[in-house]
């Protein structure tokens, strides 16, 4: 199925979660060998609540980001849908 | 030079086909502790994932063509 | 079981066709201190590590594998619109005459991936220390890399890759501190 280019806003709110996650990731492997640390639990709780809010409006406005019932799907299955991210 | 290089010298002999070249090595924050200290000070999150680290004490940048200024 | 995620966990921009990339870069998909043979370094380790590094194995064993996916984008773009010309002048046939434009795990020289480049030894001292020595053979692949591209934006997914592996080579080193401690810690329930 032909695709339509991604537009601008499509790129700007994935830079945003790319940013968020990032953060989310770093503090994983922080927490891995910093399990008692309060103040970098209390930051992850935070940026997890963010990483919800920016899921919810990239997949409202691009379609689901995680598979097997993980996203909501939307009125149309377009989780199998171009472009993949190696593509964009 | 940054302050993550080493320079060093190897023994250059007068029967070498080419001229010496300098040599550096890099070594990276990661090496200056054993364990990270808490509350150490982060980077804004788009900045973080410029630099590929959430803390600027971890960050070593690395830039080909001056190889550490040399 | 793990969940795919739709997007790359970092930009990767290419901004000159340059198949010539593509060759080297691809040190990084099947090559010995690449990010395959990371990603199934750690993971295998997890079932013979004590508890209280196995949560670090798998998250830094699954953050590689997003690794793997930026290193095939960059491959990926490079190759996908060359022309057979451009490929071959840029000294990739000896890939295409057995892949055509087809990602394959093998390393800059051609050798294909083998399970020999990584250790499971069973003792979690000897397979941290492997793991710590991984990273920065990795951090040291992307240095040469980095030297080898002229193209910035490409340059730029590298450094990110490069300073992943700086921060993965402390936590491994933590995670031996982890186990030098005396006391285990047992939780009760």
């Amino acid at each position: 199925m032909a695709t339509q280019p991604l537009n601008k806003e499509f790129y700007r709110q994935l830079g945003e979660l790319q940013a968020v996650d990032f953060v989310l990731v770093e503090l994983t492997l922080y927490l891995d060998t910093h399990p008692d640390d309060q103040k970098a639990i209390a930051q992850f709780n935070q940026f997890q609540q963010r990483k919800a809010n920016l899921m919810r409006q990239f997949e409202a406005a691009f379609g689901p980001l995680q598979e097997y019932g993980n996203s909501p799907t939307g009125q149309r299955w377009s989780w199998s849908e171009a472009p993949w991210p190696w593509q964009v | 030079m940054d302050r993550q290089w080493r320079p060093y010298d190897a023994y250059h002999s007068p029967l070498d086909p080419c001229p010496p070249r300098p040599k550096a090595y890099i070594v990276p924050p990661n090496q200056m502790m054993v364990t990270q200290s808490p509350g150490m000070k982060q980077y804004a999150p788009f900045d973080a994932l410029k630099h590929g680290t959430l803390w600027p004490d971890l960050y070593s940048p690395y830039d080909p063509p001056t190889r550490g200024g040399r | 079981m793990w969940i795919y995620e739709k997007k790359l966990q970092y930009p990767v921009k290419v901004s000159k066709c340059d198949p010539k990339l593509a060759k080297f870069l691809i040190e990084q998909y099947g090559g010995a201190d690449g990010e395959l043979a990371a990603a199934l370094r750690y993971l295998n380790q997890r079932y013979t590590i004590p508890d209280k590094v196995i949560g670090l194995l798998t998250d830094i064993g699954t953050e590689e594998f997003a690794h793997l996916e930026m290193i095939a984008t960059m491959v990926y773009k490079l190759t996908k619109d060359a022309s057979v010309e451009q490929l071959k002048a840029a000294g990739f046939e000896g890939h295409f005459a057995d892949h055509d434009r087809a990602l394959f795990y093998h390393n800059a020289a051609g050798n294909p991936f083998t399970v020999t480049y990584i250790q499971a030894k069973g003792d979690p001292i000897a397979d941290l220390y492997e793991d710590i020595a991984a990273e920065e053979k990795a951090r040291a692949t992307y240095q040469w890399l980095i030297d080898m591209t002229d193209d910035v934006d490409i340059q730029d997914s590298l450094k990110f890759l490069r300073e992943r592996e700086v921060i993965h080579s402390l936590r491994f080193r933590e995670a031996v501190e982890m186990l030098k401690e005396y006391q285990e810690q047992k939780k009760v329930f």
